[in-house]
């Protein structure tokens, strides 16, 4: 049996320590399993609170100020809360599906977690076809909510799936075609081999590197990204005005969670996702100016990539709290009758681009 | 087809569809019926077949209650009907007791009137631009407008001691006068809200998304309005001009200058705007009472217990939801015969399932939304 070995100082000085290869392998394998679940739980209570104070800011309010320093608490409070809530299923229920639902909605974060390429040698796994992985386990997460928006016995969740998975399917295609414009231009399906042909100054970003195209790309790359984040102003699967929370109406306690966690674990994803193929991955925006660069560089690169995520989970945020809801149908006319076109037009001048 | 059984409420009606229809339950708890409103919802997937209302979860009798009150008590149930505009139905119903008495209200008194009814108007079209902005989706706008009717209750809190159910307003005037820091401080609050009104304005009117939403959603033609009894700005957003204090006026609005805004296509986008342009109408008002208003008693004369001369009488007001009109028989003693009241908000929903009919469901909660009804108000 072979063995998969990538060179790194952590993963050689467990093979040194433990000699079986298998158990190497496997040792190895459970400490990026625990590095990633660490890393994404324990930045979903800090991005909620950060959600809280930004939505508070922006309508004039404080946000959370009670428990702990400025509210610092206040998350872990809910959690605990959801915690000890007893989870129960609506009668009629499918009992099975209602619990698998919450289950299977954190597989797809997870994955696509672990293409993420965090710093030079941070990074769980290098496949060569990234972007096409990221792409289909991404689509795993609606999966979750249709079953668990069916599951529910509520005629309101099954509205919020049957919703969820026309706006889910469709905005994956834009999704995937704007991935697959970076794909192009950066001549590499490897979300490793994209950060890195996006080294050098902040103008070898993908955002800068190609004029115009590149920004487009990234807009489209924003507006399908937050269809696919289910976050408002797409939110029309939940759509608490209209369908009283869709999918998750009948979803308590730690159920709830799950895909109070997922959606906000998701938004790291996505957010890695949009740094790692257009704002230069954890390369940090060098100016080309040599006094400026060598302090820039003395930054290690996760740091960079943290602080790029960030800055991307502020746009959303800003962006949710600031729009109103567009109706299913518009939702739909935006991705089929001006996406999709721009999304093909767009790899079309891509290919030109790189034609010449 | 039509051997079908249907829940109670709907019309039975042969469609020319293969899908199967179901039947959805939006409320007495929900989060976009304004309250305890239950409508039965008949879905053609997400398309709106019928939406039948059902109201009655908060009746309290209150027009039954009435005849076993005195006249004084009855003014304070009516804060407890439409809550949003408290301050209007105490005058409404002042308006027909005076009339009862054959008194009048001194020129301050009426000043005191006006310029509290205007406050409560802008604070009613204040939680219907909130309420609007949250049930589109835009959560921030339903801060946003909170924000200012705060202000404006704060105000309130000071005149009347109460910030939502004022029961201020008595035959012939008022309970006291006005403390002298309310002219100033509805001076600078309307400097204040005349600021934020342009953010306010900036967010909703001109959003694409809005826009989008909005615009040929729900149109309640002229002659429908007419027939449904519909009044204030879902009236005026059909484009009939009706407005009791232009028509019909009372107090000293005959005096005052102010325009009635209407439009014409009677969409959702329509009532909004409608109900925004009055906002600064009623601005215009409280600017031109605050240069007028006079020195003087602000209550023609006091009495420990009224009685009404034996008769009938009726006034109508027109608060910010529509036509309040209220019906007075009076016997001999102490307290009324029967007292009726004509809400603008029970006619007003009448005309929901027209507008809302084959539109989705996103649509009907903005629909709901502009109809601004308050559910206390339909039940009573």
């Amino acid at each position: 049996m072979m063995i998969p070995s990538v060179p790194h100082p952590l993963g050689d000085w467990v093979r040194q320590m433990i000699p079986i290869p298998e158990l190497a392998f496997l040792a190895n394998a459970l400490i990026c399993i625990i590095a990633i679940c660490a890393v994404a739980i324990g930045s979903a209570p800090i991005l909620i609170y950060m959600e809280r104070k930004v939505c508070a800011h922006i309508q004039c309010r404080l946000g959370p100020m009670r428990l702990g320093y400025r509210g610092t608490l206040q998350t872990i409070a809910d959690v605990m809360k959801l915690l000890f809530k007893e989870v129960y299923a609506p009668s009629g229920a499918d009992k099975f599906v209602f619990y698998l639902a919450p289950m299977i909605v954190l597989v797809a974060p997870f994955l696509v977690l672990a293409m993420i390429p965090f710093d030079h040698n941070l990074q769980v796994s290098n496949l060569s076809v990234g972007i096409p992985f990221v792409i289909a386990v991404n689509g795993f997460g609606i999966l979750a909510i249709l079953i668990g928006g069916w599951a529910s016995n509520n005629k309101y969740s099954l509205l919020g799936a049957l919703r969820s998975g026309a706006q889910m399917i469709s905005y994956e295609i834009s999704f995937a075609l704007v991935l697959l414009f970076v794909v192009m231009v950066s001549g590499s399906a490897s979300l490793m081999e994209i950060t890195l042909s996006q080294s050098g100054t902040i103008l070898d970003w993908w955002i800068f590197k190609i004029p115009v195209l590149g920004f487009l790309a990234f807009i489209m790359f924003f507006i399908s990204s937050i269809a696919e984040l289910n976050r408002a102003p797409f939110d029309i699967a939940e759509a608490e005005q209209e369908l009283t929370g869709g999918y998750h109406t009948e979803y308590n306690g730690t159920a709830f969670a799950m895909f109070y966690l997922a959606e906000y674990i998701n938004l790291i994803t996505i957010s890695s996702l949009a740094s790692t193929c257009f704002l230069g991955g954890f390369f940090p925006p060098l100016i080309g100016v040599e006094a400026v660069d060598t302090i820039l560089l003395k930054v290690p690169g996760f740091l960079w990539f943290a602080g790029k995520v960030v800055l991307m989970i502020w746009a959303y945020m800003m962006v949710r709290w600031t729009f109103v809801r567009p109706r299913v149908d518009q939702l739909m006319a935006l991705e089929w009758k001006f996406l999709l076109p721009f999304n093909l037009l767009l790899l079309a001048l891509g290919a030109v681009y790189i034609a010449f | 087809m039509s051997s079908r059984k249907l829940p109670p409420g709907f019309r039975e009606e042969v469609l020319d569809s293969d899908t199967e229809e179901y039947f959805v339950n939006m409320g007495p708890q929900h989060p976009s019926t304004h309250g305890a409103l239950r409508l039965a919802l008949r879905l053609d997937g997400e398309t709106i077949v019928e939406v039948v209302p059902h109201f009655g979860y908060i009746h309290r009798g209150i027009e039954k209650q009435a005849e076993s009150m005195n006249y004084l008590q009855y003014i304070m149930l009516s804060d407890r009907q439409d809550y949003l505009t408290a301050i209007q139905n105490n005058w409404g119903i002042c308006l027909a007791f005076e009339k009862g008495l054959g008194i009048g209200v001194p020129e301050r008194g009426e000043f005191i009137r006006v310029m509290l009814a205007e406050l409560g108007r802008i604070a009613s079209h204040l939680v219907f631009y909130a309420c609007f902005g949250g049930d589109l989706g835009g959560q921030t706008a339903l801060l946003f407008g909170f924000k200012e009717r705060e202000m404006i209750h704060d105000i309130l809190d000071e005149v009347t001691g109460s910030r939502l159910t004022t029961n201020f307003f008595r035959p012939g005037g008022s309970v006291h006068d006005i403390p002298d820091t309310f002219i100033p401080r509805v001076t600078s609050f309307l400097e204040h809200l005349e600021k934020s009104m342009v953010d306010y304005e900036r967010f909703l009117s001109k959003n694409i998304i809005v826009l989008e939403r909005t615009k040929g959603i729900g149109i309640l033609s002229k002659e429908d309005a007419i027939a449904y009894g519909c009044s204030g700005p879902v009236l005026r957003a059909s484009g009939v001009s009706y407005d009791v204090r232009k028509n019909d006026p009372y107090g000293i609005y005959d005096q005052l200058d102010f325009d009635v805004p209407i439009t014409y296509r009677g969409d959702t986008y329509d009532r909004y705007v409608v109900r925004i342009a009055e906002i600064h109408e009623s601005i215009k008002i409280l600017r031109q009472c605050i240069k007028l208003f006079p020195e003087g008693p602000y209550r023609s004369k006091e009495k420990p217990s009224i009685r009404l001369n034996p008769g009938s009488y009726y006034s109508a007001t027109e608060t910010a939801k529509g036509l309040y009109a209220t019906y007075v028989v009076a016997a001999s003693g102490d307290k009324p015969y029967r007292i009726h009241t004509r809400g603008p908000s029970f006619a007003n929903l009448a005309a929901l399932n027209n507008m809302a009919r084959g539109h989705k469901i996103s649509d009907l909660v903005s629909i709901l939304s502009t109809i601004d009804p308050v559910i206390p108000e339909i039940d009573r």
